[in-house]
């Protein structure tokens, strides 16, 4: 028997926080096959003094370190602040704290001791980390700054944290609002190891259709790298105005702006265009997509003139897609959840997800512990189609992904 | 560890859980015995027992804060006056995902259906003990 005293509030480990974590993946035998974490976070700002160091234009780098502080948000120019309330008023006490978490040594840089701290709790062999204020960014007035955050953020992290552990992958954000500027991020950036692929975070209004992003999307597709689509929120959104409550934001606004952008992609014909270029739609849930295909599907059948680039069905173009797993809705249903996964070829699309440390993430057991899959899909999920679609080896075989699928 | 009669009658485990003083505000403790992880708290004067898994997906239930339930003031015509903290009822927070439950029934506060288990405590000499 053991005695542990708690004092709520006071200082995080996330090694503690994260124990019965731990406990689950050994239950469950995670031990025994690859685990890939497609979205998960670390706070950029925290390392906010390192990244200004990387801005190239010395304008906007004296800027970024105004005042003698280095600051990302705030009362910075840099990145656009977001009203919100991620932390539940503190009942997500993480949120507080997570400053006050303690890296051992500065051998190792402290993201990636935490990165890997989170990892090795919930059982995951490979993590794709994204930032968190810098979701949005995409709503900064000024162009220049998006493209001088982006590239300072792609160099401190290709540089600073990528190379110290082979775990921890990286979909390079994409300065979106400059076409020119984002195409060079990725002639730039594509080889770098740890990058597998380039992300576009949703809050923004640029349409993707548009042909000043066909060279972007060309040199993805040639270049075998995944375009994700992160998704996020925003109460400045003047539809989203009206809602009074972060709970009501938040449920509408990842699946709104990821509906939007993924019409866009399909109605516009962009999968005939870009056969080949394989895109993930990030963090909103999973049941948007059949709401999607149905509406989609529907008015297709009767206004095909307006899509002239299409050789089928929307919903055929939409299950060809990669999703990402979390917030998986889990509301009791379990006949809807099985039919959004048979809808959305699960087997061979789904990609697990924790989006780890935010407030709604999901650990491995959301996929491991459904009733209604086999340990072959459950594997695939958890892992083997994130192997496969970013050229992951197997952390298991060390092999080529899927190698050990047989054994099953 | 002690041995005696429990609720239902049958043998019941004894778990020492600490001295009485020692809960203070914001304090919990956790006992585990084998795969049971039992958190304990005070909240007022009177201690509380449950299993320190959310119903949810696991987290540390008994690890999170302890704050009043939220309730809307309605007027007449049924316009919102007010939202305020509960005067009767508390609810314990899991630190994970926010799931609450009521700190005197272990009752989620969305679904009252679903609720933790509850483990009796006794107090003995100015210390604490669980039954298990």
């Amino acid at each position: 028997m053991t005695l542990r005293s708690v004092e709520v509030g006071e200082g995080l480990d996330t090694r503690e926080l994260l124990a019965h974590a731990s406990r689950q993946a050994e239950d469950r035998g995670y031990s025994n096959f690859t685990i890939v974490d497609v979205d998960s976070h670390h706070y950029e700002t925290e390392s906010w003094a390192e990244i200004a160091k990387y801005i190239e234009s010395p304008i906007i780098r004296h800027l970024a370190g105004a005042g003698g502080v280095s600051k990302l948000t705030g009362q910075s120019s840099l990145i656009p602040s977001q009203i919100g309330n991620q932390d539940l008023a503190g009942r997500i006490s993480r949120y507080r704290m997570r400053s006050l978490e303690k890296a051992e040594g500065k051998d190792v840089h402290r993201d990636v001791q935490l990165i890997r701290r989170a990892m090795s709790m919930m059982g995951i062999d490979y993590t794709i980390i994204f930032p968190t204020p810098m979701l949005n960014l995409g709503m900064h007035p000024q162009v220049e700054m998006e493209v001088a955050v982006a590239r300072a953020y792609a160099r401190w992290i290709t540089e600073e944290i990528l190379p110290a552990d082979p775990t921890i992958k990286t979909m390079l954000y994409l300065p979106f609002n400059d076409p020119e500027a984002s195409l060079k991020l990725v002639e730039e950036f594509a080889d770098r190891p740890g990058v597998v692929g380039f992300m576009v975070t949703t809050v923004r209004y640029r349409p993707v259709h548009h042909n000043s992003y066909m060279k972007i999307y060309a040199a993805l597709e040639e270049r075998g790298l995944p375009l994700g689509f992160h998704a996020a929120y925003s109460w400045q959104e003047r539809a989203m105005e009206q809602l009074n409550k972060f709970i009501s934001v938040h449920a509408l606004g990842f699946p709104f702006y990821n509906m939007i952008h993924l019409t866009n992609w399909v109605i516009n014909g962009l999968p005939e265009r870009f056969p080949a270029l394989k895109v993930v739609w990030i963090e909103s849930g999973l049941a948007w997509i059949p709401f999607l295909m149905q509406r989609l599907d529907n008015e297709y059948m009767m206004r095909s003139s307006e899509a002239p680039l299409l050789q089928k069905r929307p919903s055929e173009y939409m299950r060809d897609f990669y999703y990402s797993s979390q917030p998986m809705e889990q509301t009791g249903n379990m006949e809807v959840l099985k039919m959004t996964f048979e809808m959305i070829d699960a087997e061979n699309r789904l990609l697990y997800s924790s989006d780890y440390p935010h407030w709604d993430f999901d650990l491995p057991s959301v996929i491991y512990d459904l009733p209604f899959l086999d340990e072959r899909v459950k594997r695939r999920i958890l892992g083997g189609n994130a192997c496969e679609l970013f050229g992951l080896e197997d952390a298991k075989t060390r092999g080529p992904a899927g190698e050990n699928r047989e054994r099953v | 560890m002690k041995v005696s009669e429990g609720e239902t009658g049958r043998e019941a485990v004894e778990l020492f859980a600490g001295k009485a003083h020692e809960y203070g505000e914001g304090s919990r403790k956790v006992v585990r015995d084998g795969e049971t992880e039992i958190g304990v708290f005070r909240v007022d004067e009177t201690f509380y027992a449950y299993d320190n898994y959310c119903l949810h997906q696991g987290g540390p239930v008994c690890e999170g804060v302890i704050i009043g339930k939220v309730e809307a003031v309605l007027d007449e015509d049924g316009g919102v006056i007010e939202e305020r903290f509960s005067y009767s009822e508390n609810h314990i927070v899991c630190p994970w995902h926010g799931w609450e439950y009521n700190v005197v029934t272990g009752e989620c506060a969305t679904d009252r259906r679903m609720r933790l288990k509850r483990y009796e405590v006794v107090l003995r000499g100015g210390e604490v003990y669980v039954l298990c």
